[in-house]
């Protein structure tokens, strides 16, 4: 593919078109992956979470800034929400990067969730893989604000920072399931603020209370981004954690993991799309539609009547092997 | 998986002015008519914005500017698309912008220019209308 060839030769407006195709689902979009996938692996991807206002883009920011400076090249994502009622976006992280806005070796590219209900778009491993595969060094990706829940930049990211603010709350907060289970460092930010000492001790204690993990003590590092302050500290503490993973294996064995639910994603994701293609261009399946619409047939009866039409399921396999490339 | 097109805009505020609830208003009112609008703040210069276009792979540049200087700003903004080869990318302005320099702008490459007062749906129709990339070849969907 030329687009990729161009991109491969350095070509940012090849790599932003490439992404835009991986990012709206493009039916192209395997053809891409596939293209570029002997190019992958040399990236490592950094994953910064937090509630909204936290300073994730800043810090991101900042972090560039410290990378850039030791030579590296770094690919910035950042997540935005996308409106659920008119589908629509503001993308505003970009506000704080600005500092790298010409600097040829930082490429920034802001995504909407369009429909995942997650910190991240659900198209975010594809765009990761291109800008490793464009050749950046670092990658690091900025999902939306989140809460307690939103859990995906784990699977995404080599190293996952989480970053807080003072005001995050108590023990307890800290002592619930969910997104501090995930932080591989944590970060609070906006350290001149009261509260901020109070909130690393108590965050320290509960690690020290939580079942250790024998080759990595989670650090809590604070931060003042607007200040550029504890940036370094944040540095080491990310690298900290890459030698970890990669000297106990880890993150070799991360990388398996994550090959073998992109496989699996990727049969589920064509089947479900050539399912939808199916419905929506094939009469035999309007009457199923209309009688279950009614409430004239159960959906269970009817999705079992459907999957077990042999006459339907053959045109879909012929369809889906014409599709395939 | 209902295909829907969405269209990215880039909103920017080129040179000193630091107006910009003109830029907001629109940017909220876009994202309401279902755009995808990045924002980049204040101060930018014509060589940032175009960088950003670039990088961000947008339908639309947005200029707002309310300081005079759209004379300089905004050609410079098209002409750095050209040099670097980008012909797809759909260039309009708004601000403070006089009647009588309506007509160089838009010799410059400017497609459309929207005063204060402006609809949103004014806007968002003539984007959708005079959109370069075409979006029906890879109809992007959410």
């Amino acid at each position: 593919m030329d687009l990729i060839e161009k991109m491969r030769a350095g070509s940012q407006q090849a790599l932003a078109r490439l992404i835009t195709l991986v990012e709206q689902e493009d039916p192209e979009t395997p053809q891409i992956l596939k293209e570029i996938y002997p190019y992958l692996g040399k990236a490592y991807t950094v994953g910064i979470t937090g509630p909204p206002g936290a300073g994730k883009s800043t810090l991101t920011s900042r972090l560039t800034a410290v990378l850039r400076e030791k030579g590296y090249s770094v690919g910035i994502i950042a997540a935005d929400p996308t409106s659920p009622f008119s589908g629509g976006a503001v993308l505003g992280d970009r506000i704080r990067m600005q500092e790298h806005f010409l600097d040829e070796k930082v490429f920034i590219r802001s995504m909407a969730t369009r429909g995942s209900h997650g910190g991240l778009p659900s198209t975010t491993p594809g765009v990761v893989k291109l800008m490793d595969a464009f050749g950046m060094d670092y990658i690091i990706v900025e999902t939306v604000g989140v809460g307690q829940t939103e859990l995906e930049i784990m699977e995404t990211a080599d190293t996952t920072v989480l970053v807080l603010v003072p005001e995050a709350g108590d023990t307890i907060q800290t002592m619930k399931a969910g997104i501090f289970e995930i932080a591989d460092v944590f970060v609070v930010n906006k350290a001149d603020r009261p509260g901020a000492d109070e909130m690393v001790t108590e965050l320290t204690n509960m690690l020290h209370i939580s079942p250790r993990k024998e080759w990595w003590d989670t650090p809590v590092v604070a931060t003042q981004a607007v200040n550029n302050i504890g940036i370094d500290k944040l540095y080491e503490s990310i690298q900290g954690h890459r030698c970890a993973m990669q000297d106990t294996s880890r993150l070799a064995k991360r990388r398996k993991e994550q090959r073998r639910k992109e496989f699996i994603q990727t049969v589920e994701e064509r089947t479900k799309r050539g399912l939808w293609q199916l419905i929506e261009s094939d009469d035999r399946l309007t009457p199923y539609l209309e009688k279950v619409e009614a409430g004239a047939i159960d959906p269970y009866s009817a999705a079992m009547d459907l999957l077990s039409n042999g006459d339907i399921l053959k045109d879909w396999t012929a369809r889906t092997l014409r599709v395939r490339r | 998986m209902r295909r829907i097109k969405v269209i990215k805009v880039l909103l920017a505020k080129p040179g000193l002015d630091g107006h910009d609830r003109g830029a907001k208003v629109l940017a909220l009112g876009l994202r309401d008519h279902g755009f995808e609008v990045i924002y980049t703040g204040l101060r930018q210069t014509p060589e940032r914005i175009v960088q950003t276009a670039l990088q961000e792979d947008v339908d639309v540049i947005g200029l707002s500017c309310l300081s005079g200087a759209h004379t300089y700003h905004f050609p410079r903004v098209a002409e750095l698309l050209k040099e670097q080869g980008v012909t797809d990318i759909l260039v309009i302005g708004g601000g403070i912008i006089p009647e009588k320099d309506v007509p160089l702008l838009k010799e410059k490459g400017i497609a459309g220019v929207f005063g204060p007062g402006t609809p949103i749906l004014q806007i968002a129709d003539f984007i959708k209308k005079n959109i370069k990339k075409d979006l029906g070849a890879h109809g992007r969907e959410a």
